[in-house]
């Protein structure tokens, strides 16, 4: 009995944790009457929730493939990245994801919306490739219009020249 | 006294009543111009403005001040208001140097049909721009527009509008078009509309709404609350619908926005992304980008909805669209040979052939309404806003700056707005520029701007 109240205790705390660290508009939730029985010297419970956003962005090299200029293939850096995405998505075959693609501002509109697609969609192909399976991603274009890093200049555009996985929860 | 009284009563006796159409009959001048230059009273209030006289447009005068709906409350304030929005027309675009109402002395409602000629060549004015206002029994108000060269004494041209309070403007758009037309001789294109994108915010959280204005910026209105991105407006040919690009729904779609009822539609329920939409010339069908699999062809769909037809079968990016005026072609834009160019084939697809080859990338191609020129953004270093012939010869640049993009056509053909974006902050703005690449301006819009889409002359 007492271990079940720890197993409850634990899975509450992780609980509030991912939700600081994926909305911290919302406030973690109540404690329950159950859980202010725990004792003072339990252990402090770490990491995110198993197949949280949290979770994947803590257990991927990145959620982040980058691009050079007017290009959409995937290079041996951004498999590796992808590879560990696969792996994660192996773990939770429950879970799905959607790949934004997007573009440096140095290209005209209706471009870069096709330009962003065929990004997301190349990075899609590789977790597919890898074995995930197609209809757990789907992608969206964002083209030009949500740029990361702000400048006008080369690192600014290689940081914006992206796809970036996202957890469906 | 007695005379003057007599040239009033004459002259509002042969304006006849008009008829609600674009181009009533306007009474001739009177036989004998007016030697009385009692109507002359104001005196120049800009002396320097003087010296660049070409156009005089005194303020129009009414024969009874009457309450309108009309901005200005009565027909006599709305008269100077009119002389006022034909002034701004011509100002702005370049070609002639007009002085205003505000710096010009009024003129008695009889000497509209009958100018004191001697008095405004004596005042330097070549050309003379007079009109007058008055309200119809129906809360209307009749507008007339005359035109007369000074120097030789004569009437060149003259309409008459009969148009509702809240479409005053349109009768100044429509007197400010025939002194061009005449004067120019091209098409008219003030009484115009423009659909674009207001932008507000900063860099990466935008806000992006849908907003029409009239050609000079009046009427400004926003269409879409900013909640959903929104981009790449264009008019239909008969100005009810706007189809655009919203990310209403999470992902970019086409939507067709009846101005009317308020009425939203998706156009096509494809799978993938749907973008770049375009209307063809009589408006029944819309050409529009889908991306497949990461490949991207051009699709054509009636308006109303229904069977797609695939216009492009190539690996890359096909994309964008615009029609020649006869709509037996269509000009777009291709990666297939590994950078953007342009291209054009018939109008069902066929033969597809690259037009541009100046170095650099050439993006977003728009056939002039006149169909004798391809405007477009030529990427090279700067992006800078270019036309070409058909054929893709005879390619000039006509603005050169950090990054112009997204040409539209003025409805004749004679004047390009594009947005311009600036270096780090990213704020844009409309600016226009005439064919020959002068007369470069800035439009003057309530926020951020982007997308222009210029719209035909309205009927």
């Amino acid at each position: 009995m007492p271990r079940n109240f720890l197993t409850a205790t634990l899975l509450l705390s992780a609980f509030s944790m991912a939700a600081c660290t994926t909305k911290p508009k919302e406030l973690p939730p109540q404690p329950s009457a159950s859980t202010t029985t725990t004792r003072p010297d339990a252990p402090t419970p770490a990491g995110p929730v198993p197949g949280s956003q949290a979770d994947f962005l803590a257990s991927v090299l990145s959620d982040t493939v980058y691009f050079d200029t007017d290009r959409y293939n995937v290079d041996t850096e951004d498999q590796g990245t992808l590879q560990s995405q696969a792996q994660w998505l192996a773990r939770y075959p429950g879970k799905s994801v959607t790949i934004e693609g997007h573009c440096d501002e140095r290209g005209t509109r209706d471009y870069n919306i096709a330009l962003g697609e065929r990004r997301a969609n190349a990075a899609k192909n590789y977790l597919v490739s890898v074995g995930v399976d197609a209809s757990r991603i789907s992608t969206v274009s964002y083209g030009k219009e949500r740029p990361l890093a702000l400048g006008s200049d080369e690192a600014s555009w290689a940081k914006n020249r992206r796809a970036v996985t996202i957890t469906v929860q | 006294m007695t005379i003057r009284k007599l040239a009033l009563l004459l002259a509002v006796a042969s304006f006849p009543a008009l008829a609600f159409a674009q181009q009533a009959a306007v009474p001739a001048s009177a036989a004998s111009p007016q030697a009385d230059e009692g109507g002359l009273t104001g005196s120049v209030t800009d002396e320097s403005e003087w010296q660049d006289l070409g156009i005089a447009i005194p303020s129009f005068p009414t024969d009874r001040s009457e309450a309108t709906a009309a901005d200005g409350g009565t027909t006599e304030v709305l008269g100077r208001n009119l002389a006022r929005v034909v002034y701004g027309d011509l100002k702005n675009n370049g070609l002639f140097k007009p002085v205003g109402p505000d710096a010009l002395p009024g003129i008695a409602y009889a000497e509209v049909a009958s100018p004191a000629f001697a008095g405004w060549r004596g005042r330097s004015a070549e050309m003379l721009v007079q009109g007058f206002v008055k309200a119809v029994a129906d809360g209307r108000l009749t507008v007339g527009c005359y035109l007369y060269d000074v120097s030789l004494g004569t009437e060149l041209a003259r309409q008459g509008y009969v148009v509702k309070p809240e479409e005053w403007r349109r009768a100044a758009h429509k007197c400010a078009d025939m002194v061009y037309s005449r004067l120019s001789g091209e098409s008219p294109f003030f009484d115009s509309k423009i659909a674009y994108i207001a932008e507000t915010g900063p860099k990466d959280r935008r806000r992006k709404q849908l907003a029409i204005m009239d050609s000079d910026g009046a009427n400004h209105r926003f269409i879409t609350n900013g909640q959903a991105t929104a981009l790449t407006p264009r008019y239909s040919p008969d100005y009810s619908k706007i189809v655009y690009l919203s990310y209403l729904n999470g992902a970019p779609r086409i939507y067709v926005y009846e101005i009317g009822t308020g009425r939203q539609t998706l156009v096509t329920q494809g799978k993938g992304p749907t973008f770049a939409p375009r209307w063809s010339p009589d408006g029944k069908s819309i050409l529009y980008s889908m991306a497949i699999s990461g490949n991207t062809d051009i699709y054509r769909v009636p308006a109303t909805g229904g069977e797609s037809v695939r216009l492009t079968n190539t690996p890359g990016i096909n994309v964008g669209g615009s029609y020649s005026p006869d709509g037996s072609k269509i000009v777009f834009e291709s990666d297939r040979s590994g950078s953007q160019q342009v291209y054009v084939m018939d109008a069902g697809g066929g033969n597809q052939r690259r037009i541009s080859f100046f170095g650099g990338r050439s993006a977003t191609p728009e056939w002039s309404p006149r169909g004798d020129q391809i405007a477009f953004t030529h990427m090279a270093g700067n992006f800078r806003i270019a036309v070409m012939n058909p054929q893709g010869g005879e390619m000039r640049e006509l603005t050169d700056s950090w990054q112009d993009e997204a040409p539209t056509w003025a409805p004749n053909g004679r004047i390009i707005q594009f947005f311009r974006t600036q270096k780090n902050s990213g704020e844009s703005s409309i600016w226009q520029v005439d064919l020959t690449g002068r007369n470069e301006r800035k439009l003057d819009t309530p926020r951020g701007a982007s997308d222009p889409a210029w719209g035909p002359v309205l009927p």
